[in-house]
């Protein structure tokens, strides 16, 4: 594929040079033109209206085509419960946008062709149809209305969730470049913190005065429950970052002197996505790239990213995320310090 | 009518040095070419950039001795510095939007055809005209200078977020490099604003006689209605601009709150980067459309004339053109769906954002339908324009889904925002930019260009932008980040690194692609076939005036306008078009009713 491409550039290139030093020769005229040799003759018309005819079903191809090639590379199937109402809400918007696409664009090049300049022919007069316009304003608008107003609603349910438990509290901090989690401990509310309190082991400023924060658990590697709402709540330390873990649908800026936050419930654990059929392809097909450039296999596991430019190593802010089962959950817990524990 | 022709005699008594006639121009045709001659230069520096860090993500372990010769010291035996890349891109961003497809394109084409197209003498004022440039020219050499600074230029994304962009302690593009980022940015918002008011100025005031609102061409109303949209938005941006510069140098905290970078702990406290983010997207998406309108409208006339049709319901173009500015100004929150805003205004910007889609589908089918049935003239700037409808359908449906805020969550800040906006608004503005220099270039010099160079021009330029566009949105729907050095510290993209390479060659043919162009373009200036007064067989007033240009634009008097601008195949004609400056024949009904 590679080199094929390659190839195609050289000889266009090549095609393109030829091109110009033949023009160079028969341009060197500088009289006045005939009116005619400045537009396009019959011919022209004819052989460009037939490329552009081709160029153009060709992207559409491309465009069907990429899709087999490349679909399998997109994320798999979403581990949170509100990504699931997304990935349906994406799927029929696709599909909507698709057909108008597969529409819209063949027609647009059929015309080219069918429509292309030729001796003699006349256009047809039109200055306008009321009919038809406003059955292109209608349509779009009734559809329109359907996709927000089904956004609309998702937007409302993921913003505003209603849980039938209270969600576990956790607090990601983002600084250049990593980040940190902070589990509200078993009072489930995060002590006040700042970056004014932060101090050798205090590392992202919980106020030690106040007695909320003793039981808050600071890690740098995130376990959650699966099934169970999570709150999380967002701060950043320096510049503006961004959470975004692509397997939960979840994303939302980190801000410096503001705490933002966004409530989900994974729906799928670790372990479960690895068996999940389209992970594990996608996850052999990487090993194969892997392996031939000599590098240690992979394992599928949920990622934190930033996703929100903030300097030089923006490229490599990660933390991994197990999701396990509530067992697994506790005993987690039971393993790390607390804050108090730590001072 | 009398004064008309007096005033126009006195400016050919003046004699016109070098300097007056090329440099220190108030001729609006002269500034047209100015603006278009720095575009091109600016655009050349912006193309490159992208292939220099298309280099490094299609191949990121690779050496490029090249990179050692372009950035120096950034480039350690031929492998790009982190900070390096960041730094390309938002000066590539930067360029692009504001010095190529706002100063290069509204400016060359406002400034060319205004005067040309309503029938005046020149602008209402030559001399804010020539500031106008030179504004734009400064910022243009800031600009550049900046990239040179050693500290490296600006860094923070071409939307500059505080706090990064205030805090020379959080990147070293953030010191001397912003300074003079935001300088230049002043100095070309200067530029727009002094532009822009002179254009909606003259289209109000100086339209010949018959040349009522209603009958102006559409790139007229066009460029009219994006002056208007830089006057209200462009002040925004300045202002946004101006805070920040307090931030940055005089402890101020609009934007700064409980902060500890570089080890310290900063005093402020109670200001908010939102507040910046709202300001500059209040600036930002009225941008697009201050990119967009220009090329729709050059699209709107070149597809007409070359179809020799009218252009299919002209008040519904002019409606949708009114409809778009006004609620590009209520939209900007879609930029903002996962800052931690109110949830309820999320509501609202994706409803005022897909409303957007109504008049945009308007204008795409009416461009369909002035295709059909007609006997389609297929000059490169006719190619050009059909590429431009072709990018703005494509780009404009996946705003549907950037625009819902719900969908948003997962790909905002992805590849397939960059695929996106590229395609609808990059390509499709270079496109209308393409299509009105190959079609006006006769008339800014005299000269015809090649056409089978803008042929293969148009070809390859197609081929690789859809070559490296489309593929983005399947990076960014499998969750790729935008702004990243490098694509393998996350073993999870591993699998995307062919599509990185397929992308870096299309990136690459394409730049050869304008290799042609250039030639083309100064080779023509110079050298090319003298052309005809109506090339194209044009109804529009510009293709009355003589070929050399003269200063005020008509020998005589102004031509009085008679008709609106599309009576192409008219019934009843004996010719296929019939310019606006011909009088209605006995028994023959005015169009565009
Ligand atoms: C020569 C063809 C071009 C190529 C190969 C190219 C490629 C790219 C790439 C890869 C990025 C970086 C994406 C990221 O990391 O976020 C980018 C950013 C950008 N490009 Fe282009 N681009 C091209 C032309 C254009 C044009 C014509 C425009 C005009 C609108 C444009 C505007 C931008 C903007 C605004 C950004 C964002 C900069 C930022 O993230 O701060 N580019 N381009
Ligand atoms: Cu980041
Ligand atoms: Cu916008």
């Amino acid at each position: 594929m590679m080199t094929f491409l390659i190839i195609l550039v050289v000889a266009l290139a090549a095609v393109a040079l030829v091109q110009i030093v033949r023009i160079f020769e028969v341009s060197n005229t500088l009289t006045p033109a005939k009116e005619e040799d400045n537009r396009p003759s019959h011919k022209d018309n004819d052989i460009q209206g037939k490329i552009l005819f081709v160029l153009g079903m060709l992207f559409v191809v491309f465009s069907v085509w990429s899709i087999f090639k490349w679909g399998g590379y997109i994320l798999p199937v979403s581990a949170s419960e509100h990504g699931l109402e997304t990935d349906r809400l994406l799927w029929i918007t696709m599909a909507v946008i698709g057909f108008v696409f597969l529409i819209t664009q063949p027609l647009l090049f059929w015309f080219v062709y069918r429509f292309r300049g030729i001796k003699g022919r006349k256009a047809t007069y039109m200055e306008h149809n009321n009919k038809l316009e406003l059955l292109w304003t209608s349509v779009p608008t009734v559809v329109l209305a359907i996709i927000i107003t089904y956004g609309i609603i998702t937007w409302g349910n993921i913003m505003n969730p209603e849980f039938e438990e209270e969600p576990i509290v956790v607090e990601l901090y983002a600084k250049q470049f990593g980040w940190q989690a902070r589990i509200a401990g078993e009072d489930n509310v995060l002590g006040n913190a700042n970056v004014r309190f932060i101090e050798g082991i205090n590392s992202i400023g919980i106020d030690p005065n106040d007695l909320n924060g003793l039981d808050d658990i600071v890690t740098s590697e995130l376990m959650l429950p699966v099934g169970k709402p999570i709150l999380f709540k967002f701060r950043a330390q320096d510049v503006i970052h961004s959470a975004y873990i692509p397997h939960f649908r979840l994303q939302m800026n980190c801000v410096p002197g503001t705490v933002t936050q966004f409530a989900f419930t994974p729906n799928k654990t670790t372990a479960e996505m690895r068996r999940d059929p389209k992970v594990i392809r996608q996850i052999s097909g990487i090993n194969e790239i892997r392996e031939a450039k000599g590098e240690e296999p992979y394992e599928f596991d949920f990622v934190l990213l930033c996703n929100k430019i903030c300097g030089a190593a923006h490229y490599n802010m990660q933390m991994k995320i197990v999701v396990g089962t509530e067992e697994e959950y506790n005993q987690w817990l039971k393993e790390q310090t607390t804050f108090a524990e730590s001072l | 009518m009398a004064s008309e022709v007096q005033h126009h005699e006195e400016h050919h008594h003046h004699e016109e040095t070098f300097l007056t006639k090329y440099v220190f121009s108030m001729d609006h045709k002269m500034i047209g070419k100015q603006f278009l001659i720095t575009g091109i230069i600016m655009g050349l520096i912006g193309m490159g950039m992208s292939l220099l860090f298309r280099l490094q993500l299609a191949w990121p372990d690779t050496s490029f001795p090249i990179l050692d010769t372009f950035l120096g010291k950034w480039s350690d035996n031929g492998i790009m510095d982190p900070n390096m890349y960041l730094a390309l891109v938002t000066i590539h961003g930067t360029i692009m939007v504001f010095f190529v497809l706002t100063a290069g394109l509204s400016g060359t084409f406002s400034n060319l055809l205004i005067p040309l197209q309503i029938g005046a003498r020149d602008m209402a004022s030559g001399f804010i005209n020539m500031l106008s440039y030179w504004f734009f020219f400064l910022s243009s050499v800031i600009m550049v200078a900046s990239i040179f600074v050693p500290d490296g230029p600006a860094a923070a994304g071409w939307t500059i977020y505080p706090p990064l962009s205030a805090l020379p302690a959080a990147m070293p593009g953030s010191g001397m490099g912003m300074t003079l980022w935001l300088v230049s940015m002043t100095l070309f918002i200067a530029s727009s604003l002094l532009g822009a008011l002179n254009y909606i100025v003259t289209v109000l005031n100086l339209r010949t006689k018959g040349m009522s609102m209603t009958r102006l061409p559409l790139t007229i109303w066009a460029f009219f209605v994006t002056a208007i949209l830089g006057v209200l938005s462009f002040p925004v941006l300045f202002s946004a601009a101006l805070l920040l510069l307090f931030d940055r140098s005089f402890g101020t905290s609009f934007y700064l709150s409980d902060i500890l970078v570089g080890g310290e702990v900063l005093s402020n406290t109670g200001g908010s980067p939102i507040l910046y983010e709202h300001l500059f997207w209040f600036l930002g998406h009225p941008e697009v459309y201050i990119i967009l309108l220009p090329a729709l409208g050059i699209t709107s006339e070149v597809i007409a004339t070359n179809s020799r049709k009218p252009i299919f319901g002209y008040r519904a173009m002019v409606g949708s053109i009114l409809m778009i500015a006004f609620l590009s100004f209520i939209v900007w929150g879609h930029h903002m769906f996962v800052t931690g805003m109110n949830p309820f205004l999320g509501t609202v910007f994706t409803f005022t954002t897909l409303l957007i889609a109504i008049p945009s589908a308007v204008k795409a089918f009416n461009y369909l339908t002035t295709l059909w049935k007609g006997n389609l003239q297929l000059t490169p700037a006719m190619l050009f324009s059909i590429g431009l409808v072709s990018t703005f359908i494509t780009g404009g449906l996946t705003g549907i889904i950037l625009g819902d805020s719900a969908l948003d969550i997962n790909v905002h800040d992805t590849y397939f925002v960059v695929a996106h906006f590229h395609i609808v608004m990059g390509l499709s503005a270079i496109f209308g930019l393409f299509a009105g220099v190959y079609h006006w270039f006769p008339k800014m010099f005299g000269r015809m260009m090649i056409r089978p160079l803008g042929y293969a021009h148009f070809i390859l330029t197609f081929i690789s932008a859809y070559g490296v566009f489309y593929p983005m949105h399947f990076l960014g729907l499998a969750g790729l980040p935008r702004r990243y050095y490098t694509n393998t510290a996350f073993p999870m993209f591993d699998n995307l690194a062919d599509i990185n390479v397929i992308i870096s060659v299309f990136a690459i043919l394409g730049g050869i692609a304008q290799v042609i162009f250039l030639f083309n373009f100064f080779y023509c200036a110079f050298r090319g076939k003298r052309a005809p007064q109506n090339p194209w067989r044009s109804n529009t007033l510009e293709w009355t005036t003589p070929v050399e240009h003269i200063h005020g634009n008509w020998p005589g008097a102004i031509p009085e306008v008679h008709r609106w601008a599309y009576d192409y195949s008219k019934p009843g004609a004996k010719e296929d078009f019939v310019p606006q400056i011909v009088p209605l024949s006995e028994n023959e009904e005015p169009s565009g009713h």
